[in-house]
C-alpha cells in the first residue's frame, strides 16, 4: 500500500472580516506542535534541491530536522548563519518560486513549508530570548577593525552587508536618507505582513554587531561617495534601492487623490497616516479606490486601503490573474478581504472636479497578444472598449526605478540606461574602485532575499578588495 | 567600541539624544542639529540657527532641509536661509502656519531638532545676468537672502524688492540692503516703504527701460504668480521657487508633482527652482489645498493637546 502523504499544514490567519479593521498580522504563524508535525514532513533528501533554490544558501534540511528534534533555538542559530533578518524573509520570501518551488514534495503534493518554518524558529528565539546573545558574537577577525565600510541605505541589501561585515570584523556605518531605517520594509511593506517590533528586532540585532546605523543623512547631497571614500572609508556600498515611483504618464495624473503607491504607503507606514491626528501627516480616505499594477505593492496598497477604512477597493490590472506578480498568497489574502480585481483592463485617463480632485478613470479594456520579450503575453487594448470607472482615490503602483541622487553625484559610475548600477555579479563591483552596489539599486524592483543575497556577495567582494588593497591574506 | 552603538532601537522613543553623540569619522556633534540661537522677527515668524556641518558644507544657494520637530510630527521642507561653512551652522527662519510649524517654535535654544535632512534640491541657477531684480514677500524673503548673495557674488548688479502686509512683518531688511546693490521696499498698508505691492514696484523699473535680465521671485504663490504675469510680456526670464506638499524631499514619493512646459517634474528633485513662464499654477493651487480639511483638524488637535 502506498504511504498516505501528509498535506502541508496551513497557517493559522485573522479572519478576514476582523483583519480588514485592523493593523495587526494576518498570518498568525504555526506554534511549537505545528511546527514539529510540518517539520517531520521533511525527507532530508541528499540532494537538497531547496537550498539551491534560497538566495542566501539556508541549510533548509539541516534546520528543518532541528526543528522536528524539538532544537528550536538551534535550528534558529543555524538559518542566523546563512540570513540575518529570518524573520522578514520566512514573512516576506515568494518561496512559492524560491526554496518551496524547488522542494522535491512539490512533486508527491504539497512542499514543504519552509517560509513559515523559518519564521517560526526566528519567533521562537526572539520570544525566549538567548539564541546568540549579541555579545558573545565575537568578529571573526578583530585586526579588520580599523577599516571602516560605508553602507547607502537601510534596506535589506544594507543590513545585509553591514551584519556580514561587522561579523567579519569590519567597522561598518550605515547611512540612511530617511529618518528610520529599513528601507522598503519600514516605508513599504505593511505592519499586517511584517509587524514593526519584529522589524526592529531584525535591525537592533544588526546594530548589536557594532553596525553604526546613522539616520537623515542623504548620500550625494549631504556627502558624497568621494568625499566618503576620502574621509577614511575603504570602501562603500551602494544599497540605495529603487525608490523612484513610475507613473502612467497619462492626462490627469496630477489630479488630488490620484497618486504613487509609494506616496500612499510612506503616509502609512513611515508617518503613520493611519493614526492622524495623533499623527501629524494626514491621508485622504478613499470611498472608492482604484489600485494600478498587480505586484506586492499594489496588492499593500489595496489592503492598506481598505484597512484606513475605504468602502471599495479594486486593482486594475492589464493583464490576466495568471500574470499578476504579486506573492499568492498576497492575492489570496487581498481576494479574501474583499479586494476586487478588474484584469484585462487599463486606465486611459483621469477626470477630475472643478476643485482638481479625481472624480473617475476612463479605462481600456485589453486582450492577451503574442508573448513579448519577458515572455509574458503582451496585454493590447481593445478599440472602443473605452469605459468609466467612478473613483475617489487611484493609487499608481506600476513600478519603482533607482533614485538618481547617486547616479548624478558619482563621477564614472555606470548604469543602465534606465538607471540600474552595472556591477560584476560574483563580487557586486561598480565600475568605481572601492564602490560596491546591490539589490534593487542594482536589479530594478525585485525581493527582499536577492537583495540580500546581492548583499552577501558584495560583503565577500568588498572583503576581498580591502584585504587586497593592505596586502592582508585573504579570509 | 562604545560610541559604536550610536543610535537606541528605532521606535516611536526615538528621542534626540541618541543623535547627539554622533559617528567619530565627522565629529562628535556632526548629525546632533542643537538649536544655537533662535530669534522671534515677527509675530509668527522664528528663524534658528541649527547646528549641521555636513548640510552647512553642501550647501547652496536655493537649496532646502526637510525638518521633523518630533516623533509624531510630519516631515516639513524648509529653505536653508544661510549657511555659515565656517561654523557649521545652517539657518531656517519659517513662519508658524500650522501644526508641524508650531512644534517647530516650540523647540528651545540648546535643544536638539531630532531630525534635519539635507541639503535637498537643485542649487539655485546663479549666473552673471548683467542686472537682476530679486522679488521676495513675506516669509519668502527668508529663502531669496542666499540667492541674492550667490547673484551679488557672482557679479550681478541686484535690484531687490521686498514685500509686506505690515511693517512689523518685514524680516531682514539690514542683510538684504548689504547684499543687494538697491532695495525697494513695499507694504501692502503703507506702513514702510512704497505703498502697494511688489509687482507695482516691480513694473516700475521694467516700464523705466533698466536692462533687467532676470527675475528672481520667491513669497506666497499669489504673490509669484503675480510676477509672472507681469514679466510675461516683457519677455524676462522668471525663476520662482515652488511650495508644493512633500513628504521625503528625495524624489520617493511624488507628491511634491508640479507641471512645468507640460511636463510632470518633481520638485525636490528638478526644483524648487523652475521657469515661472511655464508653471502650471491652477494645478499648483490645488494640489497645495489637498490636505486642508486634515490641516485644519490636526490644529485644531494641536490646540487640544496645548491645553
Ligand atoms: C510595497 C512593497 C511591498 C513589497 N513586498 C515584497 C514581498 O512581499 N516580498 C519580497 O521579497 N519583496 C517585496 N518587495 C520588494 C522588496 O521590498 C525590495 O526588493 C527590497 O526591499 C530591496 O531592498 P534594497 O535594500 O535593495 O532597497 P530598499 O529596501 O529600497 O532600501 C533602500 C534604502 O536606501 C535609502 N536610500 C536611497 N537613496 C539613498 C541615498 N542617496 N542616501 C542614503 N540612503 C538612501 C532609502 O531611503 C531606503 O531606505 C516589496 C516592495 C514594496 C515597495
Ligand atoms: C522647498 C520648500 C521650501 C520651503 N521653505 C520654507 C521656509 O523656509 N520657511 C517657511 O516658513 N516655509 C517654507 N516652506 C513651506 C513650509 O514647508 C510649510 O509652511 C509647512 O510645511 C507647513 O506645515 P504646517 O504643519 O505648519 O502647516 P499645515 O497646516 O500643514 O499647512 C499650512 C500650509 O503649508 C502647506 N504644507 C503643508 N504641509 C506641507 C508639506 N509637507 N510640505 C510643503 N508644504 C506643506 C500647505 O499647503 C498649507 O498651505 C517651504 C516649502 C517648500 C516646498
Ligand atoms: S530565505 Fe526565503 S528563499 Fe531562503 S529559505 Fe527562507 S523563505 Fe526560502
Ligand atoms: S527539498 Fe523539501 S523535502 Fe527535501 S530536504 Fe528540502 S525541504 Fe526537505
Ligand atoms: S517630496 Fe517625495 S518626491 Fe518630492
Amino acid at each position: 500500500m502506498k504511504k498516505e502523504i501528509k498535506k502541508r499544514l496551513p497557517m493559522p490567519h485573522q479572519p478576514a472580516e476582523e483583519r480588514v479593521e485592523n493593523f495587526l498580522e494576518v498570518a498568525l504563524g504555526y506554534n511549537e506542535e505545528q511546527a514539529l508535525e510540518e517539520a517531520s514532513r521533511c525527507l532530508q533528501c541528499k540532494q537538497q534541491p531547496c537550498v539551491k533554490g534560497c538566495p542566501v544558501g539556508i541549510d533548509i534540511p539541516g534546520f528543518i530536522k532541528m526543528v522536528s528534534e524539538g532544537h528550536f533555538a538551534e535550528a534558529a542559530s543555524l538559518v542566523k548563519s546563512a540570513n540575518s533578518l529570518p524573520a522578514i524573509c520566512g514573512r516576506v520570501c515568494p518561496q512559492e518560486e524560491q526554496c518551496e518551488q524547488v522542494c522535491v514534495m512539490n512533486k508527491l503534493g504539497e512542499p514543504i513549508a519552509i517560509g513559515r518554518l523559518e519564521r517560526f524558529v526566528a519567533d521562537f528565539e526572539a520570544s525566549h530570548g538567548n539564541g546568540s546573545a549579541p555579545s558573545e558574537i565575537r568578529p571573526r577577525h578583530p585586526e579588520l577593525h580599523e577599516y571602516a565600510v560605508a553602507v547607502v541605505g537601510s534596506g535589506p541589501a544594507g543590513l545585509t552587508v553591514a551584519g556580514e561585515l561587522a561579523k567579519m570584523g569590519y567597522s561598518v556605518t550605515i547611512f540612511e536618507a530617511l529618518h528610520k531605517p529599513g528601507g522598503v520594509l519600514r516605508y513599504g511593506i505593511p505592519e499586517f505582513r511584517l509587524p514593526r517590533d519584529i522589524l526592529d528586532r531584525e535591525i537592533d540585532y544588526v546594530r548589536s554587531l557594532g553596525v553604526q546605523a546613522l539616520n537623515n543623512v542623504i548620500i550625494g547631497k549631504t556627502i558624497t561617495i568621494d568625499q566618503l571614500l576620502q574621509n577614511g572609508f575603504e570602501a562603500v556600498f551602494v544599497g540605495s534601492g529603487a525608490g523612484a515611483p513610475s507613473m502612467m504618464n497619462i492626462p490627469g495624473e496630477n489630479l488630488n487623490g490620484v497618486l504613487s503607491a509609494n506616496e500612499f504607503l510612506t503616509r502609512v507606514n513611515l508617518m503613520k497616516a493611519n493614526r492622524f491626528p495623533e499623527y501629524a501627516t494626514p491621508v485622504r480616505i478613499p470611498n472608492k479606490a482604484a489600485v494600478i499594477g498587480a505586484g506586492n505593492v499594489a496588492m499593500d496598497a489595496a489592503r492598506t486601503s481598505l484597512r484606513i477604512g475605504a468602502r471599495e477597493v479594486s486593482i486594475v490590472y492589464r493583464r490576466s490573474r495568471t500574470e499578476m506578480p504579486a506573492r499568492a498568497e498576497e492575492i489570496e489574502n487581498a481576494i479574501e478581504e474583499g479586494v476586487r480585481l478588474h484584469l484585462l483592463t487599463n486606465p486611459t485617463r483621469f477626470i477630475g472636479n472643478e476643485k482638481g480632485w479625481l472624480t473617475a478613470m476612463e479605462c481600456i479594456r485589453m486582450e492577451l497578444g503574442e508573448p513579448d520579450s519577458s515572455g509574458r503575453r503582451r496585454p493590447v487594448p481593445i478599440k472602443g472598449s473605452e469605459f468609466m470607472m467612478e473613483v475617489d482615490s487611484a493609487i499608481v503602483a506600476i513600478g519603482q526605478a533607482p533614485n538618481p541622487l547617486i547616479r548624478m553625484s558619482t563621477p564614472g559610475l555606470q548604469t543602465e540606461s534606465w538607471g540600474g548600477i552595472i556591477v560584476d555579479a560574483a563580487t557586486g563591483a561598480t565600475s568605481v574602485p572601492g564602490v560596491f552596489s546591490g539589490g534593487d539599486a542594482v536589479t530594478g524592483a525585485a525581493t527582499v532575499i536577492t537583495a540580500m543575497g546581492a548583499g552577501k556577495t558584495a560583503a565577500l567582494g568588498i572583503d576581498a578588495f580591502i584585504r587586497r588593497k593592505h596586502g592582508l591574506p585573504m579570509g | 567600541m562604545e560610541d559604536q552603538k550610536v543610535f537606541a532601537p528605532a521606535s516611536d522613543n526615538d528621542g534626540p539624544e541618541h543623535l547627539c553623540r554622533g559617528s567619530k569619522l565627522f565629529g562628535p556633534d556632526a548629525l546632533c542639529n542643537k538649536v544655537l540661537r533662535k530669534e522671534k522677527l515677527a509675530e509668527t515668524v522664528t528663524l534658528l540657527e541649527i547646528q549641521a556641518p555636513l548640510i552647512a558644507a553642501a550647501s547652496r544657494a536655493g537649496q532646502f532641509v526637510v525638518v521633523r520637530p518630533n516623533e509624531r510630527a510630519e516631515r516639513i521642507p524648509l529653505t536653508i536661509s544661510d549657511a555659515d561653512k565656517q561654523n557649521g551652522t545652517i539657518t531656517v527662519i519659517f513662519q508658524e502656519v500650522g501644526r508641524t510649524t508650531k512644534e517647530l517654535g516650540l523647540i528651545d535654544e540648546g535643544d536638539c531638532v531630532p531630525d534635519v535632512a539635507g541639503p535637498l534640491g537643485t542649487p539655485s541657477e546663479i549666473e552673471n545676468f548683467g542686472t537682476v531684480a530679486c522679488v521676495g514677500g513675506g516669509v519668502g524673503i527668508a529663502f531669496l537672502r542666499p540667492i541674492v548673495a550667490a547673484l551679488k557674488d557672482a557679479g550681478n548688479n541686484v535690484i531687490t524688492i521686498l514685500g509686506a502686509r505690515d511693517k512689523s512683518l518685514l524680516i531682514l531688511e539690514d542683510e538684504m540692503r548689504r547684499v543687494s546693490d538697491e532695495l525697494l521696499i513695499t507694504t501692502d498698508n503703507g506702513s514702510y516703504g512704497v505703498k502697494g505691492f511688489v509687482t507695482d514696484a516691480l513694473r516700475g523699473i521694467l516700464d523705466s527701460g533698466r536692462p533687467v535680465s532676470a527675475v528672481f521671485a520667491i513669497g506666497p504663490m499669489p504673490m509669484m504668480r503675480a510676477i509672472s504675469d507681469l514679466t510675461r510680456p516683457y519677455k524676462v526670464k522668471t525663476i520662482v521657487s515652488l511650495d508644493p506638499i512633500m513628504i521625503d524631499g528625495t524624489g520617493m514619493c511624488g507628491g511634491c508633482r508640479v507641471t512645468v512646459g507640460g511636463v510632470t517634474r518633481f520638485t525636490c528633485v528638478d526644483g524648487p527652482d523652475f521657469d515661472a513662464h511655464q508653471v502650471d499654477w491652477d494645478e499648483l493651487k490645488n494640489r497645495k489645498l489637498a490636505y486642508y480639511e486634515e490641516e485644519r483638524l490636526a490644529m485644531e488637535r494641536a490646540a487640544e493637546v496645548a491645553k
